[in-house]
């Protein structure tokens, strides 16, 4: 019997295991949304980061994505910048005769 | 130095008024003097739970009102003279709660007796944040449950956030009663475990209350769980959680599954 009770509790993880994950996932997420703080910390960043790369390259303001993730213990920041490729070239052309 | 503990939860039916009134009962039982208050205004349960529905006469909002002094609402307990119960007002509407009356109130209290503790009414609205601003301590009632984790930590961040302590840059101490645990369904997998709901909260634990009936027919007859029944398995975590919040350092006792010898010779049936 113990080889077939094996066989089919393998398919599903027990429903207490299903509530403790569904739960850290959603209040991870609700803490980071009510959390005042970490939105204007995200806003801030947003913000700084696009001045500093428009100083050298064109990058449209959606492609720059901050997310962050708090944990019991250890965050994560997780910043994604998408720079296309003719912005980059055109701003480091430019760049190149003062460099001589 | 009077102590103020605010039993909230968020979601309702988890068992607050059980556990105002079980650890009131379990404190005044070790000589301390004690005030239950209850903040449900409207939905008042914590006069009926306590069997003395027929001496309400005056209210908490008669008191905050100035209608009535403190001396002629309170209702001393029969069984258990070191007790007293300030009960919610049934028929007014819960407006009538103006956080200065309440702040008064909570004043005279902390001069009268060693600990009150605020029975909150459901939800996160006006109701409880007046029953949770003025609290030291906050004992978070929750069930091993995905919607009243939820609704719990929403309190937490609300203790955090908008109480008096808080205001001042001062934490609210919080402490986590896990209720109506049933050790079967645990061990079976079915129910979140204490360590999950603890993990998830990160709030110390308090006690874990397991499901009995017992605590039905205490309500049944109008008495604290730990009057009616105080060598029963809830009283004992109740008697437990309350030696904690006196300062003691012992370790929570987890209730575990009651076997009988039928049970055991078929526990396959139940894994």
């Amino acid at each position: 019997m113990s080889f077939l009770d094996n066989f089919f509790s393998r398919k599903k993880p027990s429903s207490s295991a299903v509530a403790r994950n569904r739960l850290q996932i959603l209040l991870a997420h609700e803490r980071g949304v009510s959390g005042e703080d970490d939105t204007t910390l995200l806003r801030t960043l947003h913000r700084e980061i696009l001045e500093v790369l428009a100083r050298h390259v064109s990058v449209d303001q959606d492609n720059v994505n901050i997310k962050l993730d708090r944990g019991q213990n250890c965050s994560t920041l997780e910043i994604d910048i998408q720079v296309p490729e003719t912005g980059l070239r055109a701003q480091v052309s430019t760049l190149a005769p003062d460099l001589k | 130095m009077a102590q103020i503990i605010v039993v909230t939860s968020g979601k309702g039916g988890v068992g607050k008024t059980t556990t105002t009134a079980a650890l009131g009962a379990a404190l005044a039982r070790n000589g301390q003097n004690v005030a239950v208050v209850d903040f449900d205004v409207g939905l008042r349960n914590l006069d009926l739970v306590m069997g003395v529905e027929r001496r309400v006469v005056f209210d908490l909002i008669n008191v905050v009102q100035g209608d009535a002094t403190l001396h002629q609402a309170l209702i001393r307990d029969k069984r258990c003279e070191t007790l007293s119960i300030l009960p919610a007002s049934q028929t007014r509407d819960k407006d009538s709660l103006t956080a200065e009356g309440v702040s008064r109130v909570m004043e005279e209290l902390r001069e009268k007796f060693d600990w009150i503790l605020c029975d909150s009414p459901a939800g996160i609205e006006r109701g409880a944040q007046l029953a949770m601003h003025h609290a030291d301590h906050a004992v978070i009632v929750t069930n091993p449950e995905v919607s009243s984790v939820r609704d719990s930590d929403r309190i937490v961040g609300m203790l955090d956030s908008r109480t008096a302590r808080a205001e001042q840059g001062e934490r609210v101490e919080k402490h986590l009663l896990l209720t109506r645990y049933d050790p079967a369904r645990a061990a079976r997998d079915e129910m979140l475990s204490v360590d999950d709901v603890i993990d998830i909260l990160s709030v110390p634990l308090l006690g874990v209350v397991p499901e009995s009936e017992d605590v039905l027919k205490a309500s049944n007859v109008g008495a604290p769980v730990t009057l009616a029944a105080p060598n029963s398995a809830p009283a004992k975590a109740y008697f437990e959680a309350v030696r904690r919040l006196e300062g003691e350092e012992l370790p929570v006792s987890i209730p575990t599954e009651k076997r009988g010898l039928l049970d055991f010779i078929f526990k396959k049936r139940g894994a």
